[in-house]
C-alpha cells in the first residue's frame, strides 16, 4: 500500500484552526471566520490533490496509508494511529470538505450578527477535523476517536446558543443519546479484539472469515447500535428533532449531510462483518425500514420547516441504511444515496435558513405563504433539491434513490416484496410532505406576522446554496453513468452474487414515479386548494395528533427508560445517604453513645470507684480459675 | 482437721473487709474494713509460714503491720484534715470530681 | 496448748476446738462490724477480730508476731481509731438507704463472688505434702528466729520500713497542723476604722455598684466630685494598664430628646 505524507494535513488544517479559534480568543474575532473558511477550503484542496492522484492510479493501487505515530503497545495488542485513504473514504473526505467549506462561507453571512461567531466557526473547524478522522481511521479505534469527536461538536453546536435552557437540554439530550450508540461501538471493539485480537480494519476483515459467526453477529448488532445513534435510527432517533435548536448551517452540515451518516460509513466499511453474520444484516434491514418510514409519518405533520426537514433526513438515512442491509450489492448504492441526499438535503437546509432570515427567523411553516415572488433565488435553488429528493429523472436523487427500490425488490421472495413497497410507500410519503413544505412556504397566500418583510438573501449566503442546487441536479447523473460509483467501490466488498432481476428497471422506476405523483396530487389537492390555517387546527384525526407528537417517541423514552432510571437513581442516592451515610454516621454516633455511657462510671463517689476495684479482683480470680483448673 | 481451715477463714474475713469498704460510708469505718483485709492477709501470711516450716512469712507479716501502722497514722490525719474543712466524715461528700 | 501445737502434721484437737469457737466467733464480729450503725461499736468489733486474730497466731507457733499484734494493732493502731472517731463525732452514724443507685447489690455480688472463688480454689490446691510445722525454724526460740531472718536477709527492708515510720509520723504532724492566723476582733475593726489614716471610709465602704456608670470591671466608677476612683478597679488592672476612661458626668452632653421608638 503506497503511503502518503500529506493525508495527515487533511486534519491538522481544519484542527489547527479551531485551537487557534478557540485558544486566541476575542481577539481574533475580527479575522476568525475567514481563516476558519480558509482553512476549510485548503482541506477540500487536499482532497482534491487526493482525488487526482488516486484516478491515476490502478484500482488495486488506489488506497493511500499514513502511520502517524505508535499508539497503544500492550502485550500482544499493538495498535497504531493511522490514516487510510481509500476509495470509500475519498468520497466521505470530498463531501466533508466541500459541502463543509460551502457553509463555512454561508455562515460568515449568516451569522454575521452574532457576537460570538468566531466561536461557532472554531467548532465548525473542529466538527470537520473530528468527521475526518472518523472517516480516515484505519482502525476501530481511531474511528471511535473521531465518532466521540464528533458527537462532541454536535453538542457544542446544538447549544450554541444556550443561554435559552431548552437549547441547552436538546444539546444534553442529543448527546446521551448519542452516548448509547457509543457504547455498542465500545462493545463493538471489544468483541473484536476479543475473538479476533486486532480493531484494525485490515485485520478483522482478514480475520472476519475465521470467526465464529455468533462473535460476529454480537459485534454486527452492536455496530448497529452505534449506527442507530449517530445516524438517528430506530429506536435511538428522538435527538434529532430537538437537535434544530442549533444555528441552519449546523442543521445542514451536521444533521444533514455528514455526521448523521457516518453510521452508514460504519456499516459500510464493516462490510465484512455484516456479509458474514446475516442475522445482523436482516437487523440492519428492518431497522432502516422502520425508520424510513418513522421519519415519513413524522414528517407529515411538523409545521416547523426545520423539523420536517429533520424528519425527511431520518427517513432518507433509512433508505441508506436499509441499502447497506441488502449485502454487497446494496452498499454502493447505500453509499451513491448518501452522495446526492447530501446535495440535496444540505441546499435545502441552507435555503430554509435563508427563509428563516428573511422572515425575521420564524420557523413555523404557517406564518409563511407566497414567498417565491420576494425571494426567487431560495425558491430556485430550494426547488431543485425538491425534485432530487422527489426522485424526478434526470435530478440526482432519482437515479440513487430507484436503485435501492430496485435493489430492495431484488432480494427476492417475501422479503424482497415487502421491502420494496415499504420503500415505495416512502417515496409517496416523501413526496407528500416536500410538496406540502414547497406550497406552504413559497405558494398561496400570504400568512405573515405583521413586522415581516421578506426580502432575498445576500450573495454570500445563495451562492453556496446555488452551487450545492447544481449538485443536486447533477450529481445523481455522474456517478451513476456507466456504474462509476459500482464500480470505483467494487474492490472493497464482496463479489455480489449474481441475482436475478425479478423486475426490469423500467417497470420500477414507473412505479416510483406513480407513487411519487399520487403523493403529490395529495398535497396539491390538501394545501393548495384549500385554505391554509394561520393556527394549527387541533380537530385532526388521532393519527395526526399521535404524528404530531413524533410518533410518541419521548413519552415512550420517557415512560420506559426515564423514569425507570430516575426511580433508580432516586433509590441509589437514598441508599447512600441512609446505609453508606447512616453506617458511617451510626459509628461516630455509636462511639459517642458509647462514651456517654462509660462516662456515667465517672460519678465521682469514691465507693463506686473502690467497687470497680472490687470487680476488678474478682475478674482476677476468676481469670487465675480458668487457667489452672 | 488441717492448717488450710486458717486459709478459709483469712479468706472469709478479706471478702467482708473488701465489701465493708465499698458499701460503708463513714470514712473512719472504711479504714477500719482496709484495717481488715490487711490482718487477714497476715494471716494467710502466718498459716503458710506454718505450713512450710519456714519464718519467712512471718516476717513478711512483719513487715506488713509496720507498714499498716504507718498508713493509718497518715491515713487517719488526712480525714482529720478533710473533716475540719468539711465538717464532714462522709466519703460520698467527696465528690468534686463528679461530672 | 503450744505444745500441743508443736505437734507435726495435724492440727491436734485442742487448736480444732479452739479453732471452731473462736474462727465464727471472729466472723460474726466482723459481719457485726460491718453491719452495726454506729462507728463506735464498729471499732469496738474490730477490737475483738484483732485479739482472735492474735490468739491465732499464737497458736500457730507465731508468738512474738501475736503480741505485737495485740501491743500495736490492738492496742496502739485500734486507740487511734477510737481516739480520731471521738474526734470526728461519737454519734456519727451512716444512715441506713443507699444513695448510689444499684451499689449495694453490686458490691454483695462481686464480694460473694470473689470469696466463693477464693475458697474454692484453696480448696482445690493440694501441695503435696502435709505442713511441715515450726517446731524446727522455731529451735531456738519464735523471737531468735525471726531475729535471725530480719537482721540479715531483710535487713536492708528493716532500714527502709524504719525510715517510713519517721515520714508517716512527720507526714501526719504536718497534715494536722492546723494555723489559724488570728481573727480581729470586733473592738479591733473599729478602731482600724476610726484610728486610721482618714475618715473616708468611716461609715463603711458604699456597696458595690453605686459609683458606677458602666458595667464594666476596667472601667471605673465615679465619685460625686467627677474624680474616678481607684478602689472600684482591680488592682491587677491597674498594674497591667488596662483601665479604660469613664467619660464625665456632663449634663450639656447628654441628649433632652425623647426619642420615638419605632
Amino acid at each position: 500500500m503506497t503511503t502518503s505524507s500529506s493525508l495527515v494535513y487533511l486534519i491538522a488544517l481544519p484542527l489547527g484552526g479551531a485551537a487557534l479559534l478557540l485558544l486566541g480568543g476575542r481577539r481574533t474575532d475580527k479575522w476568525g471566520h475567514l481563516l476558519a473558511t480558509a482553512l476549510s477550503a485548503a482541506s477540500f484542496g487536499v482532497g482534491l490533490y487526493q482525488l487526482s492522484q488516486m484516478l491515476g492510479r490502478s484500482a488495486d493501487a488506489r488506497p493511500v496509508s499514513q502511520k502517524l505515530f505508535e499508539w497503544i503497545s500492550v502485550g500482544s495488542f499493538k495498535v497504531d494511529a493511522g490514516l487510510l485513504l481509500d476509495q470509500l473514504s475519498i468520497c466521505f473526505v470530498l463531501l466533508i470538505t466541500g459541502v463543509g467549506t460551502l457553509i463555512h462561507i454561508y455562515s460568515i453571512s449568516y451569522m454575521s450578527e452574532d457576537r460570538d461567531r468566531r466561536r461557532f466557526f472554531a467548532y465548525l473547524n473542529l466538527f470537520i477535523a473530528a468527521m475526518l478522522v472518523l472517516v480516515l481511521g484505519d482502525s476501530y479505534l481511531s474511528l471511535y476517536v473521531g465518532w466521540e469527536g464528533v458527537g462532541l461538536a454536535s453538542y457544542l453546536l446544538i447549544g450554541f446558543w444556550n443561554q435559552k435552557p431548552v437549547y441547552a437540554t436538546a444539546s444534553r439530550k442529543a448527546f446521551v443519546m448519542n452516548r448509547i450508540g457509543d457504547m455498542g461501538l465500545s462493545l463493538a471493539i471489544m468483541i473484536a479484539f476479543a475473538s479476533m485480537g486486532t480493531v484494525s480494519f485490515a485485520g478483522v476483515a482478514e480475520n472476519a472469515p475465521k470467526t465464529s459467526e455468533a462473535a460476529l453477529t454480537a459485534m454486527g448488532i452492536m455496530l448497529l447500535v452505534a449506527a442507530a445513534g449517530k445516524s438517528a435510527q430506530f429506536p435511538l432517533q428522538a435527538w434529532l428533532g430537538d437537535a434544530m435548536a442549533g444555528p441552519t448551517p449546523v442543521s445542514a452540515l451536521i444533521h444533514a449531510a455528514t455526521m448523521v451518516t457516518a453510521g452508514v460509513y460504519l456499516i459500510t466499511r464493516s462490510n465484512f462483518v455484516f456479509d458474514a453474520a446475516p442475522t445482523a444484516q436482516l437487523l440492519v434491514v428492518i431497522v432502516g425500514a422502520i425508520t424510513l418510514m418513522f421519519g415519513a409519518l413524522i414528517g407529515t405533520v411538523k409545521d416547523d420547516i426545520k423539523k420536517a426537514l429533520a424528519a425527511s433526513t431520518m427517513s432518507q438515512i433509512g433508505y441508506m441504511v436499509l441499502a447497506t442491509g441488502l449485502g454487497p450489492v446494496g452498499y454502493a448504492f447505500a453509499i451513491m444515496h448518501l452522495l446526492t441526499h447530501g446535495f440535496f438535503k444540505a441546499g435545502m437546509f441552507l435555503g430554509a435558513g435563508s427563509v428563516m432570515h428573511g422572515m425575521n427567523d420564524e420557523v413555523n411553516m404557517r406564518k409563511y405563504g407566497a414567498l417565491r415572488k420576494f425571494m426567487p433565488i431560495t425558491f430556485a435553488t430550494f426547488g431543485l433539491g425538491y425534485l432530487a429528493i422527489l426522485g424526478i429523472p434526470p435530478f440526482a436523487g432519482f437515479y440513487s434513490k430507484d436503485m435501492i427500490i430496485e435493489t430492495a425488490f431484488n432480494a427476492g421472495g417475501s422479503k424482497g416484496i415487502l421491502l420494496g413497497s415499504i420503500t415505495l410507500l416512502g417515496a409517496a410519503i416523501t413526496a407528500f410532505y416536500m410538496t406540502r413544505i414547497m406550497i406552504l412556504t413559497f405558494t398561496g397566500t400570504k400568512r405573515w406576522e405583521d413586522d415581516a418583510h421578506p426580502h432575498e438573501s445576500p450573495w454570500l449566503m445563495w451562492l453556496p446554496m446555488a452551487i450545492l442546487a447544481v449538485g443536486s441536479v447533477t450529481s445523481g447523473y455522474l456517478l451513476y453513468r456507466g456504474d462509476a460509483l459500482v464500480n470505483w467501490l467494487a474492490p472493497l466488498f464482496h463479489h455480489p452474487d449474481e441475482h436475478e432481476e425479478l423486475l426490469k428497471p423500467i417497470v420500477v422506476t414507473v412505479m416510483a414515479l406513480t407513487m411519487v405523483a399520487i403523493g403529490v396530487a395529495i398535497a396539491f389537492y390538501k394545501y393548495a386548494r384549500q385554505k391554509v390555517e394561520a393556527i394549527a387546527p387541533t380537530d385532526v384525526s388521532i393519527f395526526t395528533k399521535i404524528a404530531r407528537q413524533d410518533l410518541l417517541q419521548d413519552r415512550f423514552n420517557e415512560v420506559v427508560f426515564m423514569r425507570p432510571g430516575q426511580a433508580l437513581t432516586a433509590t441509589l442516592v437514598a441508599t447512600d445517604e441512609a446505609v453508606i451515610d447512616g453506617t458511617v454516621r451510626g459509628v461516630g454516633k455509636l462511639a459517642l453513645s458509647s462514651g456517654a455511657g462509660l462516662r456515667g462510671l465517672q460519678n465521682g463517689f469514691v465507693r463506686s470507684y473502690a467497687a470497680m476495684i472490687l470487680i476488678g479482683a474478682l475478674v482476677l480470680i476468676a481469670a487465675i480459675w480458668v487457667v489452672v483448673i | 482437721m488441717d492448717a488450710a481451715n486458717y486459709l478459709y477463714i483469712s479468706a472469709l474475713l478479706f471478702t467482708i473487709g473488701a465489701v465493708g469498704v465499698v458499701v460503708r460510708r463513714n470514712a473512719i469505718v472504711v479504714f477500719m474494713c482496709i484495717e481488715l483485709m490487711l490482718n487477714a492477709a497476715n494471716l494467710s501470711f502466718v498459716t503458710f509460714s506454718r505450713i512450710n516450716g519456714d519464718l519467712n512469712g512471718q516476717v513478711m507479716a512483719f513487715f506488713t503491720m509496720v507498714v499498716a501502722a504507718c498508713e493509718v497514722v497518715v491515713g487517719l490525719a488526712i480525714i482529720v484534715a478533710i473533716y475540719r474543712s468539711r465538717r464532714s466524715a462522709s466519703v460520698d461528700d467527696a465528690n468534686l470530681l463528679k461530672r | 496448748m503450744i505444745q500441743l501445737a508443736l505437734e507435726v502434721g495435724q492440727t491436734a484437737t485442742p487448736e480444732a476446738v479452739m479453732f471452731w469457737i473462736l474462727g465464727p466467733l471472729a466472723v460474726v464480729a466482723a459481719l457485726g462490724m460491718l453491719l452495726v450503725k454506729k462507728a463506735v461499736h464498729s471499732a469496738i468489733l474490730m477490737a475483738f477480730v484483732m485479739i482472735v486474730l492474735a490468739v491465732f497466731y499464737i497458736a500457730q507457733d507465731a508468738a512474738f508476731l501475736g503480741v505485737v499484734q495485740i501491743v500495736v494493732y490492738t492496742g496502739a493502731v485500734m486507740m487511734l481509731f477510737l481516739f480520731i472517731l471521738m474526734l470526728v463525732g461519737v454519734d456519727a452514724s451512716d444512715s441506713l438507704t443507699e444513695t448510689i443507685r444499684g451499689l449495694r447489690p453490686i458490691a454483695i455480688t462481686a464480694a460473694v463472688g470473689f470469696g466463693g472463688l477464693m475458697v474454692a480454689l484453696l480448696g482445690r490446691a493440694t501441695l503435696g505434702r502435709s505442713s511441715v510445722g515450726l517446731n524446727a525454724a522455731n529451735s531456738e526460740g519464735n523471737v531468735q528466729g525471726i531475729a535471725q531472718l530480719l537482721f540479715s536477709t531483710y535487713v536492708w527492708p528493716f532500714e527502709v520500713v524504719s525510715s517510713l515510720l519517721i515520714t508517716a509520723a512527720l507526714g501526719a504532724m504536718v497534715l494536722a497542723h492546723h494555723q489559724t492566723s488570728a481573727k480581729p476582733t470586733q473592738r479591733q475593726l473599729s478602731i482600724n476604722r476610726f484610728r486610721g489614716k482618714s475618715l473616708a471610709n468611716a461609715a463603711g465602704l458604699p456597696a458595690p455598684g453605686v459609683f458606677a456608670r458602666h458595667n464594666a470591671v476596667d472601667v471605673p466608677a465615679l465619685l460625686p466630685d467627677g474624680t474616678p476612683a481607684a478602689a472600684s478597679v482591680n488592682v491587677s488592672l491597674k498594674a497591667r494598664g488596662d483601665i479604660l476612661d469613664s467619660n464625665a458626668f456632663d449634663l450639656s452632653k447628654v441628649s433632652t430628646q425623647v426619642e420615638e421608638e419605632k
